[in-house]
């Protein structure tokens, strides 16, 4: 039991995001979300899609890390020259991803912060795909360390639309907006609050309610029973070994830590 | 009019003009004409409006003064995130911006290249994107009356495009996973310029197998000019992969010394020869491995 990891579980948790999404493309960007979309397509959920990272569709998950530019073996075809067409703006694609920040109503920001717009503090790279994905299809977050630069009251610049009233123009059709979970290195949570407010669902292994909470820029909810984020099973283990061969994923964690906290 | 649409990098180069809008094919580290941005630098030109899915291209031209005005969704060099010399101009606050949605931003050539004033998309609804780049909205004048951001035509005077193969006429081959967004850089300009690995003279005496690989037609390209490496150190599958070493050097350079003007000569050269020559010549670019994903 000690000696499993909370990358691991966390890897199982970000899996759970994917369950019964049916034939859509899981994308996974870095590699908690991606072993967990391989994990998910490998377990529970067969049917879901996904590409090499590169231009393909591959029905076998491409491990992370070194290997031969051939060793994926291609069943389809998904380059960015149609991806819009055929995967964001038909909402057939559930992406998980690691924005700078998210704030209360669930949007998020990668493209400035500081500073004005014209002359930002630190630029970062752009809003890339995010306004897109976020009004087309459903999306997850992982966030590795759980803290309040992350989580913000407000975001500096809205690169993800959220549930925010506010930003809602008249007769803009958001019902495409469908945030699902957040996981990081604390907890697990969902959009599942009064209002889509964010709502803890489980805590990880030793892990409270306040110190989430206290780690966190803005009011949390509590769902009705908050469970306690499940250790991995060993199959899970095997199959995140086989998809990680070079155990890329030890170094996501700050000190790669245990599932299970060492008794204070 | 002459089919013969061979040009030099120089001749290229001279057609463009100060103020300019110019559009860059590839995408971050990827099919990037680099060698033809290279020729940019070694010229006057400036004042630019430079659209583009961003890597090294936009952080040197950012770096040398060249840009006025950058329309992007994103600078990236992919292994390296966060694109350096990009973001010292960022900070600096001597750039115009529009950033868009990576989505938008296709969206907004291909309204260029069917003359249209811009097309609808939900995409940038609910985001800060409208109200920073000034992109206004339109109503459905259908039943559902629905609102949707208006995105302008990106309309560019010149594109710039390093492909596999072209022929003298401008029948281009461009092959490999992915080829991005190309076609409507192409298709949005007033006048695409086309580098490519290999020139031939007729391109059905030689590879007619690959007629299927024509992403634009040769009406798209007003000029053509035969660059080997020429993407270097972005990748161009299947020739070579991408040259991280040198986005390395190149990235370490923005924060020692920090100074383009102290360091362009390593990652421009006074020619291209040159340039080729001081990273190893073609067999070394040759020996880059494709990148994994």
């Amino acid at each position: 039991m000690s000696d499993i990891t909370l990358v691991d579980l966390c890897i199982v948790a970000c899996s759970e995001a994917f369950r019964g999404n049916g034939e859509i493309v899981a994308t996974g960007v870095g590699p908690v979300p991606r072993l967990a979309a391989g994990l998910a397509k490998l377990t529970h959920t067969p049917e879901l899609m996904m590409t090499d990272g590169e231009a393909y569709l591959v029905e076998q998950p491409v491990p992370l890390g070194p290997r031969k530019y051939d060793d994926r073996k291609p069943a389809g075809y998904l380059p960015f020259s149609r991806f819009f067409d055929s995967a964001v703006w038909s909402g057939r694609r559930h992406a998980m991803v690691t924005p700078t920040q998210l704030d209360r109503f669930g949007q998020i920001n990668l493209s400035y912060m500081g500073g004005t717009y014209d002359k930002p503090k630190t630029q970062m790279l752009g809003v890339r795909g995010f306004p897109g994905n976020t009004i087309y299809h459903p999306n997850s977050f992982f966030f590795p360390a759980h803290g309040p630069r992350v989580f913000v009251p407000q975001v500096d610049m809205i690169s993800g639309v959220g549930y925010n009233p506010a930003k809602r123009v008249p007769g803009g059709n958001f019902s495409g907006v469908n945030l699902r979970r957040i996981v990081t290195n604390l907890c697990v949570m969902d959009f599942g609050g009064p209002d889509n407010q964010i709502r803890v669902i489980s805590l990880h292994p030793g892990v409270t309610f306040e110190e989430v909470q206290a780690a966190t820029g803005f009011e949390l909810a509590q769902a009705e029973n908050v469970e306690v984020t499940p250790l991995p099973t060993a199959e899970e283990l095997a199959v995140i070994a086989s998809l990680d061969p070079h155990n890329v994923r030890a170094s996501v964690l700050k000190d790669n830590p245990p599932a299970v906290r060492a008794a204070a | 009019m002459s089919l013969d649409k061979r040009m030099t990098a120089a001749e290229i180069v001279a057609q463009l003009s100060d103020g300019m809008t110019i559009g860059i094919g590839g995408w971050g580290p990827r099919r990037k004409p680099m060698a033809l941005v290279r020729e940019i630098m070694r010229s006057d030109l400036k004042d630019l409006t430079v659209v583009a899915y961003g890597g090294a291209d936009v952080g040197m031209l950012c770096a040398a003064g060249k840009v006025r005005k950058l329309v992007f969704a994103f600078v990236s060099l992919d292994a390296i995130p966060l694109e350096p010399w990009f973001r010292k101009a960022r900070e600096s606050g001597v750039l115009q911006v529009l950033e868009l949605d990576e989505g938008m931003f296709q969206w907004g050539l291909k309204a260029a290249a069917f003359g249209l004033p811009f097309l609808p998309t939900r995409v940038g609804l609910g985001t800060d994107l409208a109200e920073l780049g000034g992109l206004k909205t339109v109503q459905s004048p259908y039943d559902d009356a629905e609102t949707l951001i208006a995105m302008p035509a990106l309309k560019l005077d010149a594109a710039l495009i390093h492909v596999n193969r072209s022929d003298w006429r401008g029948n281009v081959q461009v092959f490999g996973p992915d080829v991005y967004y190309d076609e409507w850089f192409a298709k949005a300009a007033t006048k695409a310029y086309v580098s490519c690995e290999e020139l031939v003279d007729r391109m059905e005496d030689h590879y007619p197998e690959g007629a299927q690989d024509n992403l634009f037609e040769r009406c798209f390209v007003s000029g053509v000019v035969e660059m080997p490496c020429g993407a270097h150190p972005s990748s161009m599958p299947p020739h070579y992969g991408w040259d991280m070493k040198a986005f390395k050097a190149y990235a370490d350079a923005a924060r020692d010394p920090g100074d383009w003007s102290a360091v362009a000569d390593r990652f421009v050269g006074a020619s291209e020869a040159e340039y080729l020559e001081s990273i190893g010549g073609k067999e070394a670019v040759a020996a880059l491995s494709l990148p994994i994903f």
